[in-house]
């Protein structure tokens, strides 16, 4: 049984009862309840369309946090043949909030970075939550580098809630390593193409998304500090998190809107963890577009029109955001 | 107080108002403001200081040496040798999410603007330090905790342009809380859009010397802070990511004595010196005479060599293999 969201109490309790009803027909087939089912499964359907269709800014932050979410790991599964790790940042550690390596998207050579949160205890421990330290940051600047030497397009998915505000961290110089990771991302005379899958938090978020194309999942979001932060700071209060998640524009259509991102990546009804396959396949349809967009381009030109996207970036901001 | 009402009498209507009137709010001024003034007070040591003495002193405290916080102008007397111009940034939009927390985005805008007499948070001007012409910028700790957002980020990225048009050395005297919340995902965008302006300075093959003093933190520590090819700090300045009380917060135990000051980064590999506010001008000339003006300045001085000093031939040569 998947883990329900609190604005999907009403939708778990539809969904619980056909569960329930499945079950006991199952224990007595004397009983026909096809009709009860479809009856339920309608209902259950509507309510979450209607849900979904609505969601407010910090419902859609819980749907983009969500356990069941997939995370790099999935993508990487479904999306990438012969995926091969490579670990290290060759200054300090190993960082796994960050995932890098070498693989093979649809046919093609890439490298793909990424955070990743990790689906259990164990893992999410493992990975930090998906709040990387410097090591991470640095191990990401090293791979582009590679890229860049062998000229591969670089694939990064972004999900964490910010890089990890620790003692270590802070004093291996995290900022300075954020700096560095979205400074190569500027560098780079190969295809960037960044998707928020889940959470875009902050700096940590920008350091690997400064790429040639941004694209966000319908449910993700993207935003300066997280809705607690800001809430926390501006109201001074936590429990205002969800004025501060409608404030600050940080879901998907709100920075579609900003022309701070370029396209949605659609979700399955419900969200992307309620069929997390499909979804993701749709993610690799999208990259696989965006990637031939610079087929024909040469290398210079690759890299300013990363810069020139940037720099746009608020200068045409339409009236009232 | 000291104005004299019966002179204006005979220079018409409108100086009859200046000399009437304003004798009266100067007055209702001075038994306030002035202790405040004259005189204050060091939040380190406790020191009063009177106020010409402390603009002798650059706002270094005299007792204590503590680094107190100044804002543009101050900076560029302190920095520049003489006459400076002030660059004017293009316009950024105002309030593009229409942001309102407690209050709206537009009135806390307009009080730091009425407060500092500033239009945004960072300030840039070109001038000669130290006999060597520069680009300075100048984050205001005073606006809105020299925040960064849209107009910030334009003051910098035309800064840098100017800097590559002239060819000139940047010098960033950074001082901010970080990203303006109120700027939403636009003022975390003026990460990677300054970063393409270092680019460009990069590029063109001009030195970018990044002076960090209290406080810097967030998202410019992670951007244009900490990009710098020369990295200085003023003493004491606090300088971080995450603030002390998110990271106790998180790890749940005390941080060490003098965590994220300038000397600790300092002893921990991330800057190049911490440089007192005395020193700081003479120190950014001798810099950017030595990155800008790579041959000997005085050829007499060079043993009649024409200006190339000569290397020898066997520092160049490389180290043979020790036989086994």
């Amino acid at each position: 049984m998947q883990p329900y969201l609190d604005f999907e109490k009403p939708i778990a309790e539809l969904e619980g009862k056909l569960i329930e009803l499945k079950r006991l027909a199952s224990d007595d087939s004397g009983v026909d309840i096809a009709e009860e089912v479809t009856r339920l499964e309608t209902k259950a359907a509507g309510l979450l369309r209607e849900t979904y269709a609505k969601l407010t800014p910090w419902q859609k932050t819980l749907v983009a946090r969500h356990p069941n979410r997939p995370h790099f790991t999935d993508y990487v599964r479904i999306l990438i043949e012969d995926f091969t790790p490579l670990a290290g940042d060759r200054a300090y550690g190993e960082d796994h909030a960050i995932i890098g390596g070498l693989g093979r998207f649809h046919g093609r050579s890439v490298f793909v970075i990424g955070h990743e949160k990790g689906n259990d205890t164990k893992t999410r421990l493992k990975h930090n939550f998906g709040m990387a330290q410097p090591e991470g940051y640095r191990k990401a600047v090293r791979l582009m580098s590679l890229a860049e030497r062998f000229r591969l397009p670089v694939i990064t998915l972004v999900d964490t809630a910010g890089a990890y505000p620790g003692l270590a961290s802070e004093e291996r110089g995290v900022a300075e390593a954020i700096a560095r990771s979205t400074e190569k991302c500027l560098t780079l005379t190969v295809p960037l193409i960044s998707l928020i899958i889940g959470e875009g938090g902050s700096g940590g978020a920008v350091a690997l998304a400064t790429a040639n194309r941004v694209f966000m999942l319908e449910h993700s979001t993207y935003s300066v500090i997280s809705p607690e932060g800001c809430a926390s700071i501006l109201w001074h209060s936590s429990e205002k998190a969800q004025d501060a998640a409608a404030a600050m524009k940080m879901t998907a259509q709100d920075l579609l809107g900003l022309k701070v991102i370029d396209a949605i990546i659609p979700e399955p009804l419900g969200g992307a963890h309620r069929e997390p396959e499909s979804v993701v396949r749709a993610a690799g349809a999208v990259i696989e577009n965006a990637l031939g967009e610079f087929d024909t381009m040469t290398p210079d030109e690759i890299r300013r029109q990363r810069r020139e996207k940037f720099l746009a970036i608020g200068r045409m901001v339409p009236p009232g955001g | 107080m000291s104005d004299k009402p019966t002179k204006g009498t005979s220079e018409g209507a409108i100086n009859w108002i200046t000399n009437f009137v304003r004798p009266k709010i100067k007055g209702f001024f001075n038994a306030r403001e002035t202790p405040e003034n004259l005189w204050r007070k060091c939040a380190n040591c406790g020191e009063m200081i009177f106020h010409r003495d402390l603009l002798a002193a650059q706002n270094v405290c005299p007792s204590c040496d503590h680094h107190m916080r100044i804002g543009p102008k101050e900076r560029f007397a302190a920095l520049f040798d003489d006459t400076y111009e002030e660059l004017h940034a293009p316009e950024a939009p105002a309030d593009p999410l229409k942001f309102r927390d407690e209050r709206r985005y537009t009135e806390r805008l307009k009080d730091a603007r009425t407060k500092t007499g500033a239009v945004d948070a960072m300030q840039a001007a070109k001038g000669r330090i130290d006999g060597e012409d520069a680009v300075v910028v100048v984050q205001n700790f005073a606006f809105m905790g020299g925040s960064l957002g849209m107009g910030a980020g334009e003051a910098f990225v035309s800064a840098a342009r100017l800097a590559v048009a002239q060819h000139l050395p940047l010098v960033m005297i950074t001082a901010s809380g970080g990203a303006r919340m109120q700027e939403g995902i636009l003022s975390l965008m003026q990460m990677p859009r300054t970063t393409v302006a270092v680019e460009e300075l990069r590029e063109a093959g001009l030195p970018y010397i990044v002076v960090l003093t209290d406080p810097t933190s967030g998202g410019v520590t992670a951007s244009y802070a900490m990009l710098g090819d020369i990295q200085l700090a003023e003493p004491g300045a606090m300088i971080a990511f995450s603030g002390p009380r998110v990271i106790e917060n998180t790890i749940r135990e005390k941080l060490p004595e003098g965590f994220q000051r300038a000397e600790y980064l300092l002893a921990h590999g991330m800057i190049d010196a911490v440089v007192h506010r005395h020193k700081l001008k003479e120190t950014l000339g001798r810099m950017i005479r030595l990155l800008m003006k790579p041959l000997p300045i005085d050829p007499a001085k060079t043993n009649g060599s024409g200006g190339i000093v000569p290397v020898k031939d066997a520092a160049l040569m490389p180290v043979p293999p020790e036989e086994e």
